[in-house]
């Protein structure tokens, strides 16, 4: 509707009582005979006979019915400025008679009404040790210039202060200057800088606590997730287990916001979300007392059952391997014959099953990178053939043996690697020649040349 | 094994006393001034454990000629010691919650030995909550089950003489017990308590008598002893020894063969072997 109203067409289209005119117009159109319609149409043909569009609607430039609407480029002020600048603008002018009326976005211009205070009133209420009245005046000032947008105006303060700070000492003004000025205090008291006074020492916390937030690494997440959820757990049955005394502990605590703060502040702390005082008395003893083999998680609980620790512990350890690796060290286990989880689980027992397991991931490992680095040697090797003067002696490379690493065929073939030791000490040269190797190896190579 | 109570074993004795005594010294610890001294009064001991060993599981034989469709098995769950001594001394009740098809499926065990018995018909999962008194520990424990009636070779009929026997071996470990638990079990069959190197004045534990007077807590006796179930560690151990030992060459072997490896395309002698 707008579109239309800026081209000035009308709203609402006209009904076309045109058909009439375009019949005897038809007649004269017709085919010639002889060809059927179908064919004519194909060469071009006539021209349809009925218009497709309603001509009607269209390029119809009507008087539009308000008047006659033009666009002019016309000088306009704001009430918003103040000092009288002209800025020119098009303007929709309808019958000659432009617009009247302020500059339509001049009544976004708000302000905030910042307290002015006059020096009595500073000597009387408002002397303040860490602050000078040049530099309470030149807060307000900036106050005023920039609508209370404290991070602007802790850049442009002279002094360096924080914006906290500038903050409290505003906000404490205003609240001086207010309760001062009224003629009781109760008509004061509803209004919010009364109600609720700037409180700087939470500002400071609370900020610092979001910046800590914002700033974990994923790893102090998942830290803080865990303790969070043993600290739920231990809230929930000391919950259980005490009702009436904490009745007791809520209505003395005063202390609960502060030490609410302080706990969040601690280390690994945990959000105390219940006034519990106990509960984050247990945490943040918790929280010190680290170090220990059992993980901190568990020695919250002081009562756990084993078999949860070795648990814990195994996942620990395996927590750098991948699934399928833990899948081969179950494997492993059982191969060697032992219980994947040990029927008999006292404390020895546990401490020989996660070394055991920890060997294991040792001994995976390495035949990994066993694998891999036969897997440069290899590739070296082939390189290396252009050079390659045969050496009959230089036989069997330890490393293409043994490829196959099938626990139940522990092949203690090792030996032999150590013979060839020797031999391959004296001549020192590289050029070496790739023997056939004792068993078959499970990886494709390249055929040798010397085999 | 290091601790630093020796400090604060003046204050041992006005701990010692009733568990009310101790809760209401809790309960007017008011604000955290310090953090070391909220456990003061309880007084733990440091980088100690007490662990007290446990079976527990079912016993379940079947009723034969007397069994009917909703009532063919009649078992028993229970949490014992290893060696079948009374765990009243550190349990106070042990909670089993059973299938909520039964009556009242939430069974409180109060006094040693903490088992229930049942007939029906249905396996399903037990879940045993373990409370402790209070000068060992406030945090319940929960233990989880499953009630076994059938044998595992479906071959032949069942016997009404042979149960179906499923149990498992467990320790509960208490870290940095009070010294008043310490104290109090230190001598007792059921509970595995580390040497102290300097035994500092902990009060003497109770003697262990007044049998006659007290109900006998242990399961020594018990009807369905015959069927317990033997652990033994040194079973196990004897056979992790031996894996041990054997990844272990394994991986001397490899290593050695890395070596051997990495010696020859660097043109410099392999280092003496491992």
């Amino acid at each position: 509707m707008d579109a239309k109203d800026i081209l000035g067409l009308p709203k609402t289209s006209f009904p076309a009582p045109q058909e009439k005119k375009s019949r005897p117009q038809k007649d004269s159109q017709r085919k010639p005979d002889g060809i059927s319609r179908e064919v004519y149409a194909l060469t071009g043909g006539l021209a349809p006979i009925m218009p497709a569009i309603d001509v009607s609607h269209l390029k119809k430039r009507t008087q539009s019915e308000k008047g006659k609407v033009t666009w002019q480029w016309l000088p306009f002020t704001s009430s918003a400025r103040k000092d009288n600048l002209q800025l020119y603008h098009w303007v929709r002018v309808v019958n000659g008679v432009p617009p009247t009326g302020d500059y339509s976005f001049a009544k976004y211009n708000k302000s905030v009404d910042i307290i002015k205070y006059t020096d009595e009133e500073y000597e009387k209420y408002l002397t303040d040790p860490m602050w000078t009245k040049e530099e309470t005046d030149q807060l307000f000032d900036l106050c005023e210039r920039f609508d209370l947008r404290f991070i602007v105006i802790a850049d442009r303060f002279p002094s360096s202060r924080t914006v906290e700070e500038l903050k409290n000492r505003y906000y404490s003004v205003s609240r001086a200057i207010i309760v001062a000025r009224a003629p009781s205090p109760a008509d004061v008291a509803g209004h919010p800088l009364v109600k609720e006074p700037y409180n700087v020492s939470q500002e400071v916390e609370r900020k610092r606590a979001l910046s800590m937030v914002l700033s974990q690494t994923k790893q102090q997440e998942r830290k803080d997730a865990e303790v969070l959820a043993e600290a739920k757990r231990i809230t929930e049955s000391r919950m259980l287990a005490k009702g009436a005394e904490e009745a007791e502990l809520r209505a003395a605590s005063g202390v609960a916001p502060e030490s609410t703060e302080r706990v969040t502040t601690a280390a690994e702390s945990v959000s105390p979300s219940s006034n519990n005082q106990q509960q984050s008395g247990v945490v943040a003893t918790t929280a010190t007392a680290d170090a220990s083999s059992t993980p901190a998680s568990l020695r919250m609980l002081r009562v756990y059952l084993r078999t949860t620790v070795l648990e814990q512990m195994v996942q620990a350890a395996s927590s750098s391997a991948g699934l399928r690796t833990i899948k081969r060290v179950d494997q492993f286990l059982q191969d060697l014959g032992v219980n994947i989880k040990p029927k008999v689980p006292t404390k020895a027992v546990c401490a020989e099953h996660l070394e055991l397991r920890k060997e294991i991931l040792t001994l995976l490992n390495l035949q990994k990178q066993l694998q891999y680095k036969e897997a440069e040697s290899s590739s070296h090797r082939d390189s290396s053939y252009a050079e390659a003067a045969s050496t009959p002696k230089r036989l069997h490379r330890g490393g293409d043996q043994d490829r196959s690493f099938i626990p139940s065929s522990i092949n203690f073939g090792g030996e032999r690697v150590g013979k060839r030791e020797h031999k391959r000490k004296v001549p020192g040269r590289f050029s070496d020649v790739p023997p056939s190797p004792p068993q078959s190896s499970k990886r494709p190579r390249k055929l040798k040349a010397s085999d | 094994m290091p601790h630093t109570s020796s400090a604060r074993k003046h204050g041992g004795d006005q701990s010692e006393g009733s568990g009310s005594v101790l809760k209401s010294q809790r309960a007017k610890m008011g604000g955290i001034a310090n953090d070391s001294e909220k456990k003061g009064s309880s007084k733990r001991l440091k980088d100690v454990e007490i662990s007290v060993p446990i079976v527990y599981g079912t016993v379940s034989f079947w009723l034969g000629k007397r069994a009917s469709e909703y009532n063919s098995h009649k078992w028993t769950v229970y949490v014992r010691g290893t060696t079948n001594e009374d765990l009243g001394v550190v349990i106070r009740r042990a909670v089993f919650q059973l299938h909520t098809s039964f009556n009242n499926p939430t069974r409180v065990v109060d006094s040693p030995p903490f088992e229930l018995s049942e007939s029906g018909w249905g396996e399903f999962e037990i879940a045993i909550t373990l409370y402790f008194h209070s000068d060992v520990c406030d945090k319940q424990l929960d233990l989880y089950h499953h009630l076994k009636l059938y044998p595992e070779d479906d071959s032949g009929p069942q016997s009404t003489k042979k149960p179906v026997v499923v149990e498992s071996y467990d320790e509960i470990v208490f870290s940095e017990p009070s010294e008043s638990f310490f104290a109090r079990v230190q001598n007792h069959p059921a509970v595995i308590v580390p040497r102290l190197p300097a035994t500092f004045n902990l009060p003497p534990p109770a003697p262990i008598d007044n049998v006659n007077e007290k109900k006998k807590g242990d399961t020594k006796d018990h009807t369905l002893s015959q069927w317990f179930m033997t652990f033994s560690e040194a079973d196990e151990l004897l056979k992790l020894a031996a894996a041990r030992q054997q990844v272990q060459a394994y991986i001397v072997k490899l290593r050695r063969q890395m070596s051997l490896i990495d010696g020859q395309p660097q043109q410099s002698l392999p280092t003496s072997g491992h």
